[in-house]
């Protein structure tokens, strides 16, 4: 593995690689706070439209929802093992996994895709074409339609960083430095962490009762 | 050692640069061409204003140029005046540090800023925006026909540059810092620009998923924050305002950062309780983060978020306070010399008090009942912004101008101007606290006649704030080329950054510093 260029604003490597982790974590912190708007909307529309939240949230698919979590957390599981092989300086099994990530990130992202397929045909797209099969009256509907927007906005978001890690992993195979996997790593944990809290959120907590 | 001027001339040198000071000259011309930008429309506003009659412009055209006057002046100009400009220069030479952690997103975060920009001035020539630079729902989502979407991702790709800076500027302070340069150490314009780097990161974000939420609505016709189509215009004003009022943080901190390094030098006395100030800072960043509701207590807000807010707000005042107060006592027994830098700073403490006073009227329940929404707000922000903002960015462009030029400026000119703004303003401003008083509210093209006499007092204050403006373009282009060469320290101040050439090599130092004093260690008679 190729030593890393140091650049002339650091004093030595050590600095160098700190400052770039450190400017992982704010870079992050900052990410969190993009999710923020999202879930203050969620918990509005929870208080707002009690009824039609858990109506509209039981037409979303939780056995997909549930086998993509699981290949979530298995990629981060790969992601995990992939910066303990960099630092070990094992070239061939830092590549394997990180392959192994991106591949699995691939999965979820297909899967997703196919749900929001389902969603789309089901016409819970919101929009003019918002028609559920169970929409009693227009306050129902108002109330399923800004889940399904909060659905699509959060889910999309999250996908969209998930993109961006799977392009990053991808990259990284070329030449696996391993501050390099580390920061990726962060990045990937993070997004993993953002689906664990939106999985319950959106696919869980809203099912009991009724 | 050359300077970081000599060398690299042409124009894709400059575009190309990484050196944190070119930068900083790239966002000081751009920010400056949307000053005078946001000047014009601000100028025709209050030319229309000097009649009852609306008779210069139509209500249309006058909300299109009230919006782009905020836009213009708050994401373009107030945002990134001081921390992108000075605190870009400055930052880095102040820990003593080569230059900022990450050069190449410092660069990226200047293009960003100017798409963000160019994005927004094709939304205003295109049409222009008539909502106000608030975006209020559900008018900005559901009913306005202006040009609001894009408006909107221009601010969102501005966001995403002052995102990028602020993450530098965290970043460098914790790691760059030379030897013996501890946390309480560091310079007052670096704990401010940190504490506005931290708010920069963390309410930046809310605001961009915001305006997309609105997007979102205006495109898809869905309720979100339309109570027609069962959202709700409370959650957008929320949203909004939790980064919208940190951000008058991001505009005033910095700002404190730069009377804090300009009294102590020229009263020739350590800054007044060191430690407090910096506390100070980091106070009036965290509470400003817990005040947003004071935006909303007439808006249907309830009545114990109201209370809770309005608490919080008097709280925010007393690290403010301690700011005033200690700035006051380093004057104490001082051997004061009114340079030009030192008009602007002392100029800045005065209207930031006015500022800050009537806040603490606005952020009384049954008070703001009255005054919301009238001319008294938009006197009280001014004096914040423009009297307290403005006025410490144009005394920290004095100040470190022999640094970033390596040439002096007329102080005679420099004190005319400063007191022909600090007059200007004041002229402008202060009538219309009385007008808001007396019921005149915001955003009105035409008023009843009684009016008039404040009315046309402020316009003729913005003639002469205009001309207190243009004056110092003038005599510092003309210290460009005819100034006297500047010496490394021209005013005997304690900063890291005056221990280099003026104007300082590429990488700033020639040799790396070690910091051994404390900061501010002034004496009579020299540092």
């Amino acid at each position: 593995m190729n030593a890393p260029v140091l650049e002339p604003q650091f004093r030595d490597h050590a600095q160098q690689d700190f400052a770039r982790s450190f400017g992982m974590w704010v870079f992050l912190s900052s990410e969190l706070l993009f999710f923020g708007p999202l879930l203050f909307g969620y918990l509005y529309l929870r208080m707002q439209h009690p009824e039609a939240t858990g109506m509209a949230s039981r037409h979303t698919d939780m056995l997909l929802g549930t086998v993509n979590t699981a290949v979530l957390l298995t990629s981060s599981l790969c992601m995990a093992l992939a910066g303990h092989a960099a630092e070990g300086q094992d070239r061939r099994r830092t590549v394997r996994l990180l392959a192994l990530t991106a591949a699995l990130g691939v999965a979820f992202l297909a899967i997703k895709g196919y749900e929001w397929h389902q969603e789309f045909d089901e016409h819970l797209f919101p929009g003019a074409g918002f028609h559920p099969s169970d929409g009693r009256d227009a306050g129902t509907v108002y109330g399923m339609e800004l889940f399904f927007l909060l659905y699509f906005a959060a889910t999309g978001l999250h996908a969209l960083h998930l993109s961006i890690g799977v392009s990053a992993c991808l990259w990284l195979i070329r030449g696996p430095r391993s501050e390099a996997v580390e920061l990726v790593g962060l990045y990937w944990h993070f997004v993993d962490v953002v689906w664990i809290v939106l999985y319950p959120l959106l696919y869980l907590t809203l099912r009991s009762g009724g | 050692m050359t300077s970081y001027l000599a060398g690299g001339h042409r124009l894709t040198d400059w575009l190309t640069t990484r050196d944190h000071k070119r930068i900083a000259i790239l966002y000081a011309i751009s920010i400056t061409l949307f000053f005078f930008l946001g000047g014009v429309a601000a100028a025709l506003i209050r030319l229309e204003l000097a009649t009852p009659q609306g008779d210069l412009v139509s209500d249309d055209t006058y909300n299109k140029l009230f919006t782009a006057h905020g836009i213009i002046m708050v994401w373009l100009f107030l945002i990134p005046s001081i921390p992108a400009v000075l605190g870009n220069f400055l930052m880095p030479l102040m820990i003593g540090a080569r230059d900022l952690a990450f050069p190449r997103l410092n660069l990226a975060s200047w293009y960003l800023y100017m798409a963000g920009g160019a994005i927004v001035l094709w939304a205003l020539l295109a049409g222009g925006v008539d909502t106000g630079w608030t975006f209020y729902t559900p008018f900005s989502s559901m009913f306005s026909n202006s040009h609001v979407v894009a408006a909107l991702s221009g601010v969102l790709v501005l966001g995403f540059s002052s995102i990028l800076t602020g993450l530098n500027f965290i970043v460098s302070v914790h790691t760059l810092r030379a030897p013996g340069l501890g946390w309480f150490r560091l310079p007052l314009f670096v704990w401010a620009n940190y504490a506005t780097s931290l708010i920069l990161v963390l309410a930046t974000p809310v605001l961009a998923m915001t305006l997309v939420l609105v997007a979102i609505e205006r495109l898809f016709q869905v309720g979100i924050f339309d109570p027609a189509l069962g959202g709700d215009p409370l959650l957008f004003q929320h949203l909004f305002w939790f980064y919208s009022h940190p951000a008058v943080y991001v505009m005033v901190l910095p700002a404190m950062g730069v009377a804090s390094e300009i009294i102590p030098c020229f009263a020739r006395r350590p800054v007044f309780g060191y430690r407090f100030m910096a506390y100070a800072i980091l106070a009036i960043a965290v509470i400003g983060f817990l005040v947003w509701g004071h935006h909303m207590f007439v808006s249907g807000q309830s009545m114990y978020a109201g209370m809770v807010f309005s608490l919080l707000s008097f709280l925010v005042a007393i690290p403010s306070a301690i700011k005033v107060f200690n700035w006051t006592a380093t004057l104490y027994k001082g051997s004061i010399r009114f340079s030009a830098p030192m008009l602007y700073a002392l100029g800045f403490v005065g209207l930031f008090t006015i500022g800050g006073l009537t806040g603490l009227f606005l952020a009384a329940l049954a008070l703001d009942v009255h005054l919301s929404d009238t001319y008294f707000v938009v006197a009280h922000f001014h004096y914040i912004m423009v009297g307290g903002a403005v006025m410490a960015y144009l005394g920290g462009i004095h100040f470190w101008w022999p640094k970033v030029t390596g040439r002096m400026y007329s102080e005679t000119w420099g004190k005319v101007a400063a007191l022909v703004i600090f007059a200007g303003f004041n002229l402008t401003f202060f009538p219309q606290y009385l007008l808001g008083y007396a019921g005149m509210p915001r955003r009105y093209h035409s008023y009843p006649e009684e009016f008039q006499l404040l009315h046309v007092l402020s316009s003729a204050g913005a003639v002469t704030l205009a001309i207190g403006y243009l004056m110092p373009l003038g005599y510092l282009a003309w210290s460009l080329r005819y100034g006297a060469r500047a010496a490394a320290n021209p005013w005997l101040a304690t900063g890291l950054e005056w221990q280099t050439a003026s104007p300082p090599p590429e990488h700033n130092f020639a040799t790396p510093p070690v910091v051994v004093r404390e900061p501010y260690a002034y004496t009579p008679e020299g540092p």
